[in-house]
């Protein structure tokens, strides 16, 4: 995929924040009525005046350095002109020259393995537009209804070169960026609709087609691969990708052209007069120090500190909430076992259940660690407590170990059960001493009987072989 | 200069449909517009820094807390047709 080139045109709800950008309408209207978000500012009636949420600025700066971003010292509001009924003032308010953020940069692992540096043009602030509904597909509806609550929504776009050079590659890069933002707690992406995707692709040598309004990380691979099939189809076929603006039909999983009215000369931008200039440069260095530790330095401390593998690490370091867990667990219990079982079994039986890691408690989660570590509890067992936990939502560790029997036979009951099925069992013994290794499973099964089944088989089988040799 | 594929252009991108007869009404009308702002060309601005402003003002903020918005009915009062608290819109792509 070398000849592939994709930028990307990340459009970023900041909805952490309570109000909307210019207004006070709350950000909280995912589940209320069409139309009950709105006031005579986001609905551009006539006479009202908006005014900059300051916190929202606060968090555009934060993304920006946490983005490796240069930030403006003075930076300013304009007006893009375009008429479509997703603005009811008829322009959208955004940034143009000066931007909030330029320049930056994050690193990602690309494709061949090797870390890729993936450049950061742009991140500016701007409002949501209204949200469009289409009765039926884009290019067949009739009418159009239309949504306000949206419009108004804090958005940071975030721009990057054209460094990407594949779907995954995206993927990955978008996987990085809401993490980012996930440590800066400014993005709950939890919430419909609250990150949405333009994509720049082209083939070496061809124009690029913009792919728009792409939502969900999935969206992006799909939309992204069906573009390359489609332009190298037309490359084969001998012709020519024009520069043109297409839209992911999420249903049918294609994209589809649609005539781009206003070219950007035609957008008008001029200063929004509104709006005074906001000098930040006072600010930078506060927000700079506040700024908390991002994914991929406490991935390497964790490395470092508690001597995990880089796959644990980056595993346990993709969410702020689960690191925190897992530095919790790994203060009270074994951390390299902690790892193992938080990222490759508890993270498993929660994305099994679409449930978050707030709802496994972590001192459940240190008891567990310290029960396998003593070898209190066999792994089927630890499995078996964690999927109670997660289902029964009740209980303890301890609890259910005794309410399920799942503790491990004590080692000497342990030891006794084998001399006694060993010396009980003359004739697997000879067999085993006749040459039949298998025979020596007849005996384990003995024992596990004897032990009702508490002990764990491999170590059970590894004493019986040492007893049968020792006779 | 102004002309009448400018004012074409300007009535699409505004959505506003002018007939034939009107058009070279408007392009007079733009054009005494413009010639207007013109005089700020006479103003002698050598050695003055541009800007967008005429008063300097900078940092006006709000806090970030959330008033009530208006009720549905309200806000739709001014549209035309609406179609369960949507506002309906003719097709566009």
């Amino acid at each position: 995929m070398e000849n592939v080139i994709i930028g990307l045109e990340i459009h970023v709800q900041l909805n952490r924040l309570q109000s909307k950008m210019f207004c006070g309408c709350s950000t909280a209207y995912h589940d209320s009525p069409p139309n009950s978000h709105t006031c005579p500012v986001c609905l551009g009636l006539p006479g009202s005046l908006p005014v900059i949420n300051r916190k929202a600025v606060e968090y555009g700066i934060k993304v920006g350095l946490a983005l490796n971003c240069k930030i403006e010292e003075e930076t300013l509001f304009y007006r893009k002109n375009y008429y479509y009924p997703d603005l009811p003032k008829g322009f959208q308010i955004s940034q143009y020259d000066y931007p909030l953020a330029t320049q930056g940069h994050i690193m990602i692992l690309g494709d061949d393995g090797a870390e890729r540096n993936i450049r950061i043009n742009r991140a500016h602030m701007e409002e949501d537009p209204g949200r469009l509904v289409h009765a039926g597909t884009i290019d067949k509806a009739k009418y159009t209804m239309v949504d306000y609550n949206r419009c108004g929504m804090p958005l940071l776009e975030v721009v990057t070169e054209p460094d990407l050079s594949s779907p995954k590659e995206a993927r990955v890069f978008l996987d990085k960026l809401k993490s980012i933002l996930d440590y800066l707690d400014v993005f709950d992406g939890s919430q419909e609709g609250s990150m949405r995707i333009d994509a720049n692709i082209s083939l070496k040598g061809g124009d690029r087609s913009e792919v728009k309004n792409i939502t969900g990380f999935k969206g992006v691979e799909k939309a992204l691969s069906y573009e390359i099939t489609r332009q190298k189809n037309m490359q084969r076929r001998n012709i020519k990708v024009v520069q043109e603006t297409r839209h992911f039909d999420e249903l049918r999983n294609i994209t589809v052209s649609i005539r781009s009215k206003v070219g950007a000369h035609d957008y008008r931008y001029f200063p929004e007069c509104d709006l005074a200039v906001m000098r930040i440069a006072p600010w930078v260095p506060t927000i700079r120090a506040a700024l908390p530790e991002l994914p991929d330095v406490k991935r390497e401390r964790f490395v470092k500190q508690y001597g995990l593998a880089d796959d644990h690490a980056k595993s346990l370091t993709s969410e702020i909430k689960l690191a925190n867990f897992y530095e919790a667990v790994a203060t009270q219990a074994a951390p390299k076992l902690a790892a193992v079982w938080i990222a490759d079994v508890l993270k498993g039986e929660l994305n099994y259940r679409d449930l978050a890691i707030d709802c496994f408690r972590e001192e459940h989660m240190a008891e567990i660690v310290q029960m396998l570590e003593k070898g209190k509890i066999s792994e089927d067992g630890a499995v078996q407590i964690i999927r109670e936990l997660l289902d029964k939502k009740s209980g303890s560790p301890g609890e259910i170990v005794l309410a399920l029997g799942l503790g491990r036979a004590e080692d000497d009951a342990v030891q006794k059960a084998v001399r006694e099925a060993v010396a009980e069992s003359a004739a697997a013994v000879a067999d085993y001493r006749a040459g039949s290794e298998r025979a020596l499973n007849f005996i384990v099964g003995v024992v596990m009987k004897k032990t009702r089944g508490k002990a764990d088989a491999g170590e059970v089988h590894r004493l019986v072989k040492a007893e049968v040799e020792k006779v | 200069m102004i002309t009448r594929e400018d004012v074409e252009h300007i009535s699409w991108l505004a959505s506003i449909k002018i007939e034939d007869e009107e058009k070279d009404e408007l392009v007079e009308h733009f054009n005494s517009i413009l010639e207007y702002f013109h005089q700020l060309d006479e103003v002698d601005t050598e050695g003055v820094k541009p800007t967008y402003r005429v008063v300097d003002l900078a940092n006006i903020f709000r806090e970030d807390a959330a008033y009530e918005s208006l009720p549905q009915d309200q806000a739709l009062k001014n549209a035309p047709r609406t179609e369960n608290g949507y506002i309906k819109s003719p097709r566009i792509v």
